[in-house]
């Protein structure tokens, strides 16, 4: 299998179904001309041409009405935004447009786009080019959330988000474009709503996903040193959740630990950790914890933006105050 | 071509189907039998008829909450559409999206929508669609001067332009936002002037003139199939009745509705088909038959039964 980054792996994924399917198209700030600020459009408005990778004014509220409109007459757009943090200037489009329209029109029509953007901090891009909300999409019904941490898993379940026939918010995060794995050369697909044990391990289940999820394995191997051996589960699709995973991981591990880079309150591990409490509370050996980010704005200084996001040396100290 | 005298007739029709099921929606409305709100269209069905009707079945379009007369312009069935009032399954949306959500794909109904100015953007994509597709369907989009002032709206302006959409928006400007004078919240109150500054071929018309409305549809359906661009369609029209069940109208004088009475569209077009030599007769077997589509709607959405509550949780993905 070749070796290829994560970057790569998307622009595959979509040169890959803009040739199997002709209804496929992209629309986003950058990606034609210049091919994304991230490289993940490279070359494919060469390949397909202005009508199929069409750069977009700053109108992001608009350009996402324009890919609802086009799914709902047949299309299969995926719309790319710059950054996650301006999902909140389409909010209406994609909360009361994409994600109610099958439901309001009792299922005669379908919208079948797929949202594109890169989240989350690290590189010191401030509070209004750092956020991750997964957790908010996640509560809207009628949108999937997927966050992969790996190539692989982007180029899978980015074929699976084109071919899904419903609205994908697929989440990227900055950070990864230039993470490197090996990706199968044939055309496979990442099923939706599936996680992936990515470290096995008997002492405590670690759930992660998009970069933290890298973190996790880091964290995992230092802590190996120390004699804790941490099972590390991606969830790779935040809507739905694979709770059996979770749960079948659990029953071996007896401790859990949710990592998120979003932050904490009202997040991903709460929601979680609360499903554990309803569906199999005698499972766990001791309380089941969550590391996410601290709750105030992302800030731009590296020890400041490091002291809020989660770090490898938080996720082993988290995990050692569990024993 | 403009409408025949026969054509007409049956607009005339039409346009009295949609005022009497809106006065069947405020005599269930006052009885207690409708959930939520309703926003009527009354004194607005030229725009509608004249509108849809200058459009083909397979083009596409999408309006607001005030949309019932263009939903059923458009081609929803009345019955579907009294059923989804009264929260049946046999509404057009299984009682899934009531009054502000008619939708009917298959006559090319995207969609009304309680955003007001969140169907234009729609439209707009469905124009996309079509030109990629290389077809020569086109997409209206209906909405009301109020939503004007929403950004997506004057984005969406600016993206028909440049990708020159087979796009046609088709402002009914009845001069109330919801519940306010437009003229105090709107810095260019002509919205077709703003349009035109985007670079739309725009024009203002007497939108309670049926025939004016239709032909200006046409054209610009016609300009749109050809590859002509967008056209933007202001329709001076008035609201007769309030913003929704329940609006005291302190916005304006009894006087100043008795007197847009005169020049509501119905009895312009009844005044017209007269001068054209039909007789009262005609109207009155016009005004019976609309009646009687009106009776049986109202029968077959009343004898439907509500949906199960196992139902609230299908039709969210495919």
């Amino acid at each position: 299998m070749p070796t290829i980054t994560y970057a790569q792996a998307l622009n595959d994924a979509l040169r890959e179904e803009m040739k199997i399917d002709p209804r496929v198209f992209l629309m986003g700030e950058d990606i034609g001309h210049h091919g994304g600020i991230f490289r993940v459009t490279k070359d494919l408005f060469d390949e397909f041409g202005a009508d199929r990778v069409r750069d977009t004014p700053i109108s992001e509220s608009s350009f996402v009405g324009l890919g609802i409109g086009a799914a709902m007459a047949g299309m299969r757009p995926v719309v790319e935004l710059l950054f996650m943090d301006f999902a909140l200037v389409a909010a209406d489009q994609i909360v009361n447009q994409a994600a109610k329209l099958r439901y309001m029109s009792g299922g005669m029509v379908s919208v079948p786009i797929v949202i594109r953007a890169q989240q989350g901090g690290g590189r010191g891009n401030g509070a209004q080019h750092s956020q991750s909300f997964e957790s908010w999409l996640a509560q809207v019904p009628g949108l999937i959330v997927v966050a992969p941490s790996t190539p692989a898993d982007a180029k899978g379940l980015l074929k699976s988000s084109i071919r899904a026939g419903n609205p994908v918010v697929f989440i990227e995060h900055k950070l990864l474009y230039n993470t490197k794995g090996e990706v199968p050369e044939d055309d496979y697909a990442i099923p939706i709503g599936k996680a992936e044990i990515k470290r096995d391990g008997r002492d405590l289940t670690i759930v992660s996903y998009s970069r933290t999820l890298l973190l996790a394995l880091e964290a995992a191997e230092i802590l190996s040193q120390k004699g804790i051996e941490a099972e590390v589960i991606d969830l790779r699709t935040i809507e739905p959740l694979d709770m059996d995973t979770i749960l079948e991981s659990i029953r071996g591990t007896g401790r859990l630990l949710v990592v998120h880079e979003a932050h904490s309150n009202c997040g991903l591990g709460a929601e979680i950790i609360t499903r554990v409490g309803e569906q199999a509370p005698d499972r766990l050996i001791g309380p089941a914890r969550r590391l996410g980010a601290k709750h105030v704005p992302i800030p731009v200084a590296e020890p400041l933006e490091n002291a809020v996001l989660p770090q490898t040396d938080d996720i082993v100290r988290a995990v050692e105050a569990m024993f | 071509m403009p409408l025949t005298t026969e054509r007409l007739q049956d607009a005339y029709r039409q346009m009295l189907v949609i005022r009497k099921f809106e006065e069947a929606i405020r005599n269930l409305y006052q009885a207690g039998k409708i959930r939520g709100s309703f926003h009527p269209c009354v004194g607005q069905e030229a725009t509608a008829v004249g509108g849809c009707w200058a459009l083909r079945p397979d083009d596409y379009m999408t309006c607001t909450y005030r949309g019932h007369g263009q939903a059923i312009a458009k081609g929803l069935s009345v019955r579907a559409a009294m059923a989804e009032m009264l929260g049946k399954v046999t509404g057009c949306s299984k009682g899934k999206g009531g009054s502000m959500h008619f939708t009917d794909p298959s006559v090319g109904l995207l969609g009304a929508n309680a955003i007001v100015a969140a169907g234009v953007p729609h439209a707009a994509g469905a124009a996309l669609a079509s030109q990629l597709q290389k077809k020569d369907t086109v997409a209206l989009a209906f909405f009301g001067e109020g939503a004007v002032n929403q950004g997506v709206f004057l984005e969406s302006l600016n993206l028909a332009v440049i990708w020159k959409l087979p796009l046609i928006l088709v402002c009914e400007n009845n001069l109330y936002s919801e519940m306010t004078p437009s003229h105090e919240t709107t810095s260019v109150v002509e919205t077709h002037k703003r349009a035109s500054s985007f670079g739309f071929k725009s024009i203002q018309i007497d939108g309670n003139d049926i025939e004016t409305v239709y032909d200006a549809v046409e054209q610009a359906a016609t300009r749109a199939r050809d590859g002509g661009g967008p056209t933007y369609i202001e329709a001076m029209t008035y609201r007769l009745w309030g913003h929704m069940m329940g609006d005291p109208e302190v916005y304006r004088t009894k006087k100043e509705v008795v007197k847009a009475r005169e020049n509501e569209p119905i009895l312009r077009l009844g005044r017209q088909l007269l001068k054209l030599g039909c007789e009262d007769a005609d109207l009155s077997r016009l005004a019976e038959e609309a009646e009687a589509i009106i009776t049986d709607a109202l029968q077959f959405a009343e004898s439907s039964p509500l949906p199960e509550p196992a139902d609230a949780f299908t039709d969210v993905f495919i």
